[in-house]
């Protein structure tokens, strides 16, 4: 029996950081239309600001300032923004592919500076003794407190998503996807508007790589996969509904339990199908997110235009 | 800095010996051309003229290669287009380009200057005051497509409308700029008669009602001559006439501007 309130709590858990990952990812695709395939880069930087801000000392990494994770997170979320600020204010005054190819790159080049930077990072042995927050609650209370708080994080940054995107800076945000010209023409700057949303879909990254990182209570190279934290959150968007923040949230839960049921079904196959099992998984998902596009491109629920206001 | 000497305003825009090329292609040759305040100017030539590409530039779209754009006398040559919609400067395109997943009314609320909402954070923190000012914006934007014939379809999304209605929603969102001097690219192209009379009463009467000044690009000459004083004539990037719309036509460098394009396709056996 506690066992299995774990077990649903800790999928849970990571299905709602994977709902802020595609919040985030909305605010800039669905919303804006930025193509981030980096965002394995964002994650990084607020589980590693947070994982090194909140880690017990160390001689294997920086650290030892012993912050508490509630003063820690939102530096996480201000360390995604700052890496977002540069990448956005190069390559969003370019075409929109570039911003594909500037943040795949700086996800690439981050991805080997933590496995490097062993003074900063830990190098391969990354971050451990990360503290989970409520632990001190026990099992299973603290876990599912723990899943209480990230329940709270993503209700907290649907309402901000939500806000923004029904305000006119989101109809801005919206105009200047569907057309750049006629925004222009429309008397906006789209440069200014884009790195705006750039920048708050990447804080949105860098919380949830901060809930990611004190619920592993540790944080390494490994534990970050370009798969898993970036193309993931894509197929997820895409299947919930591009431009729609429920749909956002929707697709994260779904998807995430698809993956982790196929997880555990080939986790049942015998020795070397097993392992032969998740790279089928992967050419699945792939299949999945090509069938979706061509024969449900709106996804789950789709964009709705908003309701006028009475 | 003005360029007129005395009482007299200054014309709403002055273009000055305007260059611009593409590679090796002049597109614009030294454009000059003046839109007097209050006026409908008219702007023809044959295709490739550069009719659209002068826009472009005033407009803010392409940078120039040299000379100077003047609205109401002050020197905006190379002002980006959203520096130029705050001074009350703005263009149409020639080919419709909505916001096709917008609503149309979204669409004429986006071209609004000034608002508040799209300044973060004020649309977390001071929601009620902003709804207010929704409000207000689709209260004109109503407005606006009431004028426009297209109120009935304010809640659709832009790419429902059809061609000749997308055309219009490029006049509407200019209107809710409250730009008072209007770039027009071809406003009657691709679209029936029927329509086309409207939009031509739509910009006469936004002339002498609310005082708008329009440069209007037009392929329709019966429409020009009917709108339109002065008319400037441009070929090879050049202003090769200028004038009332009689006079124009009567130039003999426009009719062999006009003569040469229409030849063309004859000429092959």
């Amino acid at each position: 029996m506690e066992a299995a309130a774990l077990y649903v709590a800790t999928m849970l858990t990571l299905a709602g950081i994977y709902a802020a990952l595609a919040v985030g990812l909305n605010l800039q695709w669905g919303l804006t239309g930025l193509m981030n395939f980096g965002g394995l880069g964002f994650v990084a930087v607020g589980a590693y600001t947070s994982a090194i801000l909140t880690a017990g000392e160390s001689a294997q990494h920086l650290g030892g300032f012993g912050w508490p994770w509630w003063a820690a997170w939102p530096l996480a979320a201000a360390a995604g923004a700052l890496l977002a600020l540069p990448i956005g204010a190069i390559s969003l005054r370019l075409r929109a592919d570039y911003l594909a190819i500037a943040t795949l790159g700086v996800a690439e080049i981050l991805r080997l500076a933590v496995r490097n930077e062993d003074w900063l990072t830990g190098g391969p042995l990354g971050v451990p003794g990360i503290p989970r927050p409520f632990e001190a609650f026990g099992q299973p209370w603290g876990q599912l407190a723990y899943l209480a708080l990230v329940a709270a994080m993503v209700a907290a940054l649907f309402a901000l998503a939500q806000a923004t995107a029904h305000s006119p800076f989101g109809r801005t945000l919206r105009a200047i996807r569907d057309d750049e010209e006629a925004a222009k023409a429309a008397g906006k700057n789209p440069a200014a508007f884009r790195l705006q949303a750039f920048v708050l879909g990447a804080a949105c990254m860098g919380l949830a790589g901060a809930m990611l990182a004190h619920f592993f209570k540790f944080m390494g190279p490994d534990a970050l996969d370009p798969v898993t934290t970036t193309f993931l959150v894509w197929v997820m968007l895409i299947a919930g509904g591009s431009g729609n923040n429920f749909g956002a949230v929707l697709g994260a839960v779904a998807v995430w339990a698809v993956w982790a049921a196929t997880d555990w079904l080939a986790a049942q196959l015998p020795g070397e199908l097993a392992t032969r099992a998740a790279y089928v998984r992967l050419f699945l998902i792939g299949l999945a997110l090509q069938l979706i596009l061509l024969y449900r491109p709106q996804g789950l629920i789709g964009e709705r235009p908003p309701r006028p206001p009475a | 800095m003005s360029t007129q000497t005395g009482a007299a305003p200054p014309p709403a825009l002055e273009v000055q010996g305007l260059t611009k090329r593409f590679g090796g292609f002049v597109a614009l040759d030294g454009v000059s051309l003046a839109v007097p305040e209050g006026s409908i100017t008219g702007l023809i030539g044959p295709n490739g003229a550069g009719k659209s590409t002068l826009f472009a530039t005033v407009a803010g779209f392409l940078p120039p290669g040299g000379g100077r754009v003047l609205l109401r006398g002050r020197d905006v040559t190379g002002a980006p287009p959203w520096r130029l919609h705050a001074a009350g400067l703005v263009r149409t395109f020639q080919i419709p380009r909505p916001f096709a997943r917008l609503t149309v009314a979204e669409n004429l609320a986006v071209a609004a200057p000034g608002q508040e909402g799209e300044r973060l954070p004020l649309p977390w923190f001071a929601r009620g005051r902003i709804r207010e000012q929704e409000r207000a914006l689709r209260r004109r934007a109503m407005q606006v497509l009431e004028r426009l014939d297209l109120a009935a379809h304010a809640d659709r999304p832009a790419s429902a409308l059809s061609g000749g209605q997308k055309k219009l929603l490029e006049i509407g969102r200019a209107l809710m700029s409250g730009a008072d001097l209007i770039l027009l690219d071809e406003p009657a192209a691709g679209v029936n008669r029927t329509l086309l009379r409207a939009i031509a009463e739509t910009i006469a009467r936004l002339n002498r009602e609310d005082g708008i000044t329009f440069l209007v690009i037009e392929h329709d000459l019966d429409l020009v001559a009917e709108l339109c004083e002065p008319v400037h004539c441009m070929a090879e990037g050049r202003v090769i006439a200028s004038g009332r719309m009689a006079e124009v036509r009567a130039d003999p460098a426009v009719a062999e501007a006009y003569l040469g394009m229409a030849l063309l396709p004859d000429a092959a056996p």
